[in-house]
C-alpha cells in the first residue's frame, strides 16, 4: 500500500507538471485530491488495514496529500499568473487613437479680456455698472459737458433714433447715470458695454464695438491715482515689465485730459512694427472728471473730484492676440473662435 | 496743421532741434504730431538750368530737344513736357541726381536722341499734385526770371525743410495758426515769439473815402475791417510765398489770394479780398440772407440762401458767404486793380450753421467754428495791407473802414496753488508755476497766494480753474506725476448677483460644447422680428448706412443662424453657437425695452468619434439636453409646450415656459428656411435670460443623503402616436404620489411590430421612502395606483 500510494503521488506530480492551464490543473486537482479521487480511496481504505499500521500509514497518506497539495497550489500559481499574462496580451490596445471627444466650447475673445478686466477692478475694489445701448442724448452728451451744437455730437458719427435717442457712442452714459443715481457719494465703477459709431466696416473700424471704461469719485481723487490706477492696470493686463506714459490729450468730460501708452510688450521699448517703432502703444485715454460733468450730476465739484478711463477692449485684443482684422471679432468663425479656448498663465 | 519748422523759425526759435526731437518735445507737451515729413527726401543734384533752345525731336512729336545751361555746362536734355519754350529757367535732375520713390536719373538716348538728365515738374520732386499752381499742373515748373543758373534747387527754394503734421484735438484752435504754434513750441523750450513786424507806406487818400460799411448783424458779426488797396499788379507769387503755402499745403493761386492764404496761416484770421470795381457800390453790408436769395460762389455752383445765413453784400446783392466762400461775381482776376481785404469776427454757431446747410467746409469755416482770436482780426487786416504793397506793388489806402461791437478782454482765471497741486497729486513750487506761465505768455500776478491768470484771447480753451492744473501739468510733465492708489474707503467690490449668474450661465453653455459668438445689433427690417419671442413695432436709425444695418433686432437669432451659415459655407459641417446679448423692443416710453436673451444655433455634428462607431447629430434633444441642464444651474422650472413659429418646424417646435409665463422657443430651423439659408438640420434656441436671472432662487439647504434603498419597477406602454410622452408621465407622477422618486422614458418604440397609429413608450419608476426601507407590498399598492391610472387614460401594457 506504501508503493502504491508513492507511486500515485510519482503519477499526481507528474500530471501537475503536466497540466497547461488552470483548468487542467483543477482537473488534476479532482482527480487526485477529490472525494472520489485515489487518496480519499486510499484513506477510506484504512479501515481495512490493522489498528497498529493505521496511524503510520494515515501520517503517509497526509504527507502525501500534503505534497500533493503544496505543488499543485504552487502549479495553480504559475498556471494563474500565465493566464492573466495571456488575457493582458489579448487586451493590449492601440493608446495613440484618438480620445472620445469631450466637446467644450470658449468665451468669445472680447469677453475673455472685458472678464479679465473686470476682474482686476474687482479685485480694487470696483463693481460692474450696466446701462442702456439705447440712450436718451442727454446721458450721452449733454450730461458729459458735450452741449447741443458741439462738434462732437455731429449726426454723421451717430446712429439716432429720433432727435434724442440714439445708440449710445460710448459707455459713458453709464457714468452720467450712475453718478445721478449715486446722488453724491463715492463711486467706484467699470463700465463695459457695446456701443456704436456710424462708421464703414473695415479692417480697423467696426460700427458696432466694446468699451470699457472706469470711473472714481471721492474725496481728494488726484491725476497722480489715476496714474497709479492705470500702471496696476497695464502690468497685470501686459506684464509686470510694462511702463505706462501720459499725453496730454482731450475730451470733453475730463480736464486736464491723457492719453496712456504702454511700453511695448513685444519689443520692450526698443521699437518694431507692433509699436511702429516708437517704443509705446496707445491704449486708452483718461482724466480727471470736468467739473461740469460733476455738477450736472448734482456733486459738489469743490469738495469731490474723480477721474475716468475707458478703452477699446477690441484694441486691447487685437494687441494681445496679434489679430489683423477687427471684423474678425464679429464674423464668428469658428477656427477664429475655437483659438480663444485655452488658459493664459 | 502742417507746419514747416523754415517758416516757424521766422517767429521762435527752435534752438536748431532735430525735427523728430522737435516734434516729440510738441508731442509730450500735448499736441500730437502725427509725422515728420522731410521735404527733401530722396532729392539731390537737383539745379537751375536756362533752356537756351529748344526744338522738336525729329523723331517724336510729344518730345522737345532743349540745349539747357546748367551753370557749368550747356547739356542736352529730351523733355516731353507741352509748356517747354527757350529762354524759361527750370529744375533740371542732372545725371546722378535722385528723385522721390527711389528714382535715378542716368544719361540716357531717347529716340536716338542723348538726353543729359531730365526737366522736372514739381510733382516730380515729391509735391502732391493738388498743391502745383494751375499753370504747372500738367507740365514742368517755370522758375522766376531771378534763380540763379547752376545753383542748387534744394537749398535756394527751401524745399530743405521738414514739415510737422500737427494732429490738433478740438479744443487746440489755437495752433491752427503758425503763431500759434510759436506760442507753444516758445512754451516748450523757453523762448520768446517774434510777431511780424507790420510797416508800408499809406496813400493819403482814406478807405473810407472810397468804401462804406453797414453791419445789421452785429451778433453774427461784431467785428469787420476792411482794407482798401489799389493799384496792384495781380501775377505770381514769389517763391519763397508758393514753397510756403505748398509745404502747408495750400495751392498757390496769384499774389493776391496767395496773401490771404498766407495770413490764414499765419494769423489763423481768415481774410477775403473782394474786386473793388466788381462789387460796384463802394459799399459793404453784412446781413442775414433773404428768403430764397441766390449766389454762385467760388466753386461755381450756384446756392440758394435762407434767412439764418450770413451773408456780405455789396448792398444790394450778396457777394460772399460770409467766412465760408466768396462769391463767383467778386473774385479777384488777373485784370483786378483794386482789392477790399476783409478781415472779420463772425459768431462760430453762424459759420457752423451755414458751412452745414451747403455741405462746404474751407479752411476759412473750419476756423471760424472753433472761434479765431479777436485780437488778431485788425493785425491781420494790417499785415495783409504791408504784404500786398511789397508783394502786387498796391498802394494801400489810409486807415480801415471798421465795424467793431467785439469784445476782446482778456479773461481772468483765479487759481490757488494749491488746487493745482492736490488735483496733480504733486507738490510743484509757486515759483515754478509762476514760470510755467510766463513761458506761456499768460501775464500772471500773485495776489493773497493766488495765482491771476490773465489768459490770452488765443487760448479761448482756458477757461477754468482745471484748464490751468492742465496748463501748468503739461509743461511741467506728466512724467513727473507719481504714482498713487485712491485712498478711499475699502469696499469690496463684486459682481451683483445678476452678472454673476450671467457668468454661470455662459460658463455653463460653455461647458456644454458651444462656443460665444457675438454679432450686430442692428439689421435689416426683414430680419428684425423674425423668431422674436415678443414681437413689437420696429425701431428704425434716423440715417442708416445701409439697408442690412438699418434697425435694431428682436431676437437674437437671425444673425446667430447667419453665422452658423457662414461657417457652413466653409466647409465647417458642424457648428454650435451661443450669444447672450440685447434684444430691443418698443415700449411706451421714449426709451426701449432692452431685453438681454440667450440664444444657441447648431447643426451637423454634436458626437463625432467615428472610429467607435459613436456618432451623433444635433437634433432637438440635444438642445432640450442643454437647457434643461441650464434649468437645472440655475434652480429655475422650465417647461415644454408644443408650439408653432414662422420659419420653425411646425412638428419640432417647442416655447420654453416659467411659471406660466412663455420666455423661450427652441426648434429646428423649418425645411425651407433650411434650403434658403443653404443649412442641413438646424436646431436653434433663444431664451429670455433676464426672466430666468432675476428669479430668486432659495438658498441651498443640503437633503440626507438616502439611508434606504430605492425601488424600481419598468413598464412599457402602449400609446397612441400622437399622446405625448409628457402627459403620461404627468398621469404617473400624480398617481404615484409622494413615494414616487422618479420618472424616466428608456425606450421609445414606433415598429411593425404594433398596431399602425400606435408606439411604445417605456418608463422606468422609482420608489422611495426616506423614512425606511419599502416592502413590496407597498410599492405594489401604488404601481398598481398608476397602472389603472393609466388604463384610464387609455394607456395599455405592452405585453
Amino acid at each position: 500500500m506504501e508503493e502504491q500510494l508513492q507511486a500515485l503521488k510519482t503519477e499526481a506530480l507528474e500530471k501537475i507538471e503536466a497540466a497547461k492551464d488552470v483548468k487542467e490543473l483543477n482537473n488534476v486537482r479532482v482527480a487526485y485530491l477529490g472525494k472520489k479521487g485515489p487518496i480519499t480511496d486510499l484513506l477510506k481504505g484504512m479501515g481495512k488495514l490493522p489498528a497498529e499500521e493505521r496511524p503510520k500509514m494515515g501520517a503517509l497518506v497526509n504527507v502525501v496529500r500534503e505534497e500533493v497539495t503544496t505543488n499543485l497550489e504552487e502549479r495553480m500559481a504559475v498556471l494563474e499568473e500565465q493566464a492573466i499574462n495571456e488575457k493582458l496580451q489579448r487586451e493590449i490596445i492601440d493608446i495613440t487613437l484618438p480620445g472620445r471627444p469631450v466637446k467644450t466650447g470658449n468665451s468669445h475673445p472680447l469677453t475673455r479680456v472685458v472678464e479679465e478686466i473686470e476682474d482686476l477692478f474687482i479685485s480694487m475694489g470696483y463693481e460692474i455698472a450696466e446701462g442702456p445701448e439705447v440712450e436718451k442724448d442727454y446721458y450721452n452728451f449733454e450730461a458729459l459737458n458735450l452741449p447741443k451744437g458741439h462738434p462732437a455730437r455731429d449726426m454723421q458719427d451717430s446712429f439716432y433714433i429720433t432727435e434724442d435717442i440714439l445708440l449710445r457712442t460710448h459707455t459713458s452714459p453709464v457714468q452720467a447715470r450712475t453718478m445721478e443715481a449715486k446722488g453724491g457719494e463715492p463711486i467706484k465703477i467699470i463700465c463695459p458695454g457695446k456701443v456704436y459709431r456710424r462708421d464703414n466696416d473695415d479692417a480697423t473700424h467696426s460700427h458696432q464695438f466694446t468699451q470699457i471704461e472706469g470711473l472714481v469719485i471721492g474725496e481728494n481723487i488726484r491725476m497722480s491715482d489715476l496714474k497709479g490706477t492705470l500702471s496696476v492696470f497695464a502690468k497685470k493686463l501686459f506684464g509686470e515689465e510694462r511702463e505706462i506714459r501720459l499725453r496730454p490729450s482731450f475730451f470733453p468730460f475730463t480736464e486736464p485730459s491723457v492719453e496712456m501708452d504702454i511700453s511695448c510688450f513685444k519689443c520692450g521699448g526698443s521699437g518694431c512694427n507692433v509699436c511702429k517703432k516708437t517704443g509705446w502703444i496707445e491704449i486708452l485715454g483718461a482724466g480727471m472728471v470736468h467739473p461740469n460733468v460733476l455738477e450736472m450730476a448734482g456733486y459738489d465739484s469743490d469738495r469731490l473730484s474723480g477721474f475716468a478711463f475707458g478703452m477699446g477692449p477690441e484694441r486691447i485684443a487685437m494687441l494681445k492676440y496679434g489679430v489683423e482684422d477687427i471684423r474678425h471679432f464679429y464674423t464668428n468663425d469658428i477656427r477664429f473662435l475655437s483659438q480663444f479656448n485655452r488658459t493664459e498663465v | 496743421m502742417l507746419v514747416s519748422i523754415k517758416w516757424l523759425k521766422d517767429y521762435v526759435n527752435t534752438q536748431d532741434l532735430p525735427a523728430d526731437e522737435l516734434g516729440e518735445k510738441i508731442t509730450r507737451a500735448g499736441i500730437e504730431v502725427d509725422a515728420v515729413i522731410d521735404r527733401s527726401e530722396g532729392l539731390s543734384n537737383i539745379v537751375v538750368g536756362y533752356v537756351e533752345s529748344c526744338e522738336k525731336h525729329p523723331q517724336a512729336d510729344k518730345l522737345s530737344i532743349c540745349q539747357v545751361n546748367v551753370g557749368d555746362e550747356t547739356d542736352q536734355i529730351i523733355c516731353g513736357a507741352p509748356n517747354i519754350a527757350a529762354g524759361q529757367k527750370v529744375i533740371v535732375a542732372r545725371p546722378g541726381a535722385r528723385l522721390p520713390g527711389g528714382m535715378k536719373i542716368k544719361k540716357a538716348k531717347l529716340r536716338g536722341e542723348v538726353s543729359n538728365g531730365m526737366i522736372c515738374s514739381l510733382q516730380e520732386l515729391g509735391i502732391e499734385g493738388k498743391l502745383v499752381p494751375k499753370a504747372y499742373a500738367e507740365g514742368i515748373y517755370v522758375l522766376p526770371e531771378e534763380a540763379e543758373i547752376g545753383s542748387d534747387v534744394i537749398t535756394n527754394f527751401d524745399l530743405d525743410d521738414t514739415v510737422l503734421e500737427l494732429g490738433l484735438t478740438p479744443n487746440r484752435a489755437d495752433a491752427m495758426s503758425m503763431l500759434g504754434v510759436a506760442y507753444e513750441v516758445g512754451a516748450i523750450l523757453e523762448e520768446e515769439v517774434k510777431l511780424p513786424e507790420i510797416s508800408y507806406p499809406e496813400a493819403e487818400q482814406t478807405a473810407e473815402s472810397m468804401l462804406t460799411l453797414q453791419v445789421d448783424a452785429p451778433e453774427a458779426n461784431p467785428l469787420y475791417a476792411a482794407k482798401v488797396v489799389r493799384n496792384i499788379k495781380v501775377k505770381e507769387s514769389p517763391m519763397w510765398l508758393q514753397q510756403r503755402l505748398m509745404a502747408a499745403g495750400v495751392r498757390p493761386h496769384n499774389n493776391v489770394v496767395d496773401v490771404t492764404n498766407y495770413i490764414l496761416m499765419e494769423y489763423g484770421q481768415p481774410l477775403h479780398a473782394f474786386d473793388y470795381d466788381a462789387l460796384g457800390t463802394g459799399n459793404i453790408t453784412v446781413r442775414l440772407a433773404k428768403k430764397n436769395e441766390k449766389i454762385t460762389t467760388l466753386d461755381d455752383t450756384e446756392r440758394t440762401l435762407s434767412p439764418h445765413q450770413l451773408v456780405i453784400t455789396n448792398g444790394e446783392v450778396p457777394v460772399a458767404l460770409a467766412g465760408v466762400m466768396g462769391g463767383a461775381d467778386s473774385e479777384v482776376s488777373d485784370s483786378t486793380t483794386t482789392v477790399v481785404i476783409e478781415s472779420a469776427y463772425f459768431a462760430s454757431s453762424s459759420i457752423r450753421e451755414t458751412s452745414k446747410n451747403h455741405g462746404l467746409r474751407s479752411d476759412a469755416s473750419s476756423r471760424y467754428e472753433k472761434g479765431v482770436d479777436p485780437n488778431r482780426v485788425i493785425p491781420a487786416a494790417e499785415r495783409a495791407a504791408q504784404l500786398l504793397s511789397e508783394l502786387a506793388d498796391g498802394e494801400v489806402l489810409a486807415g480801415s473802414v471798421i465795424f467793431d461791437e467785439l469784445d476782446k478782454e482778456e479773461k481772468i482765471v483765479t487759481v490757488s496753488p494749491d488746487f493745482i497741486n492736490s488735483r496733480l497729486g504733486m507738490k510743484i513750487p509757486f515759483e515754478e508755476m509762476l514760470d510755467i506761465l510766463k513761458r506761456l505768455q499768460f501775464n500772471t500776478e500773485a495776489a493773497n497766494g493766488q495765482l491771476v491768470i490773465s489768459v490770452p484771447t488765443r487760448r479761448q480753451d482756458i477757461q477754468i480753474e482745471e484748464d490751468v492744473v492742465e496748463e501748468i501739468a503739461r509743461l511741467y510733465g506728466y512724467d513727473e506725476i507719481p504714482a498713487t492708489l485712491p485712498e478711499t474707503e475699502a469696499a469690496p467690490g463684486g459682481l451683483t448677483p445678476y452678472q454673476a449668474k450671467r457668468r454661470i450661465v455662459r460658463n455653463y453653455m460653455e461647458g456644454a460644447g458651444l462656443l460665444q459668438a457675438t454679432t450686430y445689433s442692428l439689421t435689416s427690417e426683414k430680419s428684425a422680428t423674425q423668431f422674436a419671442l415678443t414681437e413689437t413695432d420696429v425701431t428704425k436709425l434716423l440715417m442708416p448706412m445701409s439697408e442690412e444695418r438699418s434697425v435694431l433686432r428682436q431676437s437674437l437669432l437671425p444673425h446667430l443662424v447667419e453665422s452658423v451659415s457662414y461657417n457652413t459655407a466653409r466647409r465647417m459641417d458642424s457648428v454650435a453657437l451661443y450669444e447672450v446679448g440685447s434684444v430691443f423692443l418698443k415700449t411706451d416710453d421714449e426709451l426701449l425695452n432692452e431685453e438681454e436673451h440667450l440664444a444657441l444655433a447648431m447643426t451637423g455634428l454634436w458626437l463625432d468619434n467615428s472610429w467607435q462607431g459613436e456618432k451623433k447629430p444635433v437634433d432637438f434633444f440635444v438642445a432640450k439636453g442643454i437647457v434643461e441642464g441650464l434649468a437645472e444651474k440655475l434652480g429655475v422650472q422650465l417647461e415644454f409646450e408644443r408650439g408653432e413659429m414662422n420659419d420653425l418646424h411646425p412638428g419640432r417646435t417647442a416655447f420654453i415656459m416659467m411659471d406660466g409665463r412663455r420666455v423661450g422657443v427652441m426648434g429646428q430651423l423649418h425645411p425651407s428656411e433650411q434650403k434658403q439659408r443653404d443649412l442641413k438640420t438646424t436646431i436653434v434656441m433663444e431664451l429670455n435670460l433676464a426672466a430666468l436671472l432675476s428669479v430668486e432662487t432659495e438658498a441651498l439647504v443640503y437633503t440626507p443623503v438616502p439611508r434606504y434603498p430605492s425601488i424600481s419597477r419598468d413598464i412599457a406602454l402602449v400609446l397612441s402616436k400622437i399622446v405625448e410622452a409628457g402627459t403620461i408621465e404627468t398621469v404617473i407622477r400624480n398617481a404615484g404620489g409622494k413615494l414616487l422618486k422618479d420618472v424616466r422614458v428608456f425606450d421609445l418604440y414606433e415598429g411593425d411590430k404594433l398596431e399602425e397609429g400606435k408606439k411604445s413608450v417605456a418608463f422606468s419608476l422609482t420608489y422611495f421612502d426616506p423614512e425606511k426601507t419599502l416592502t413590496d407590498e407597498e410599492v405594489t399598492a401604488v404601481h398598481e395606483k398608476v397602472l389603472s391610472a393609466l388604463t384610464e387614460v387609455g394607456a395599455e401594457l405592452r405585453s
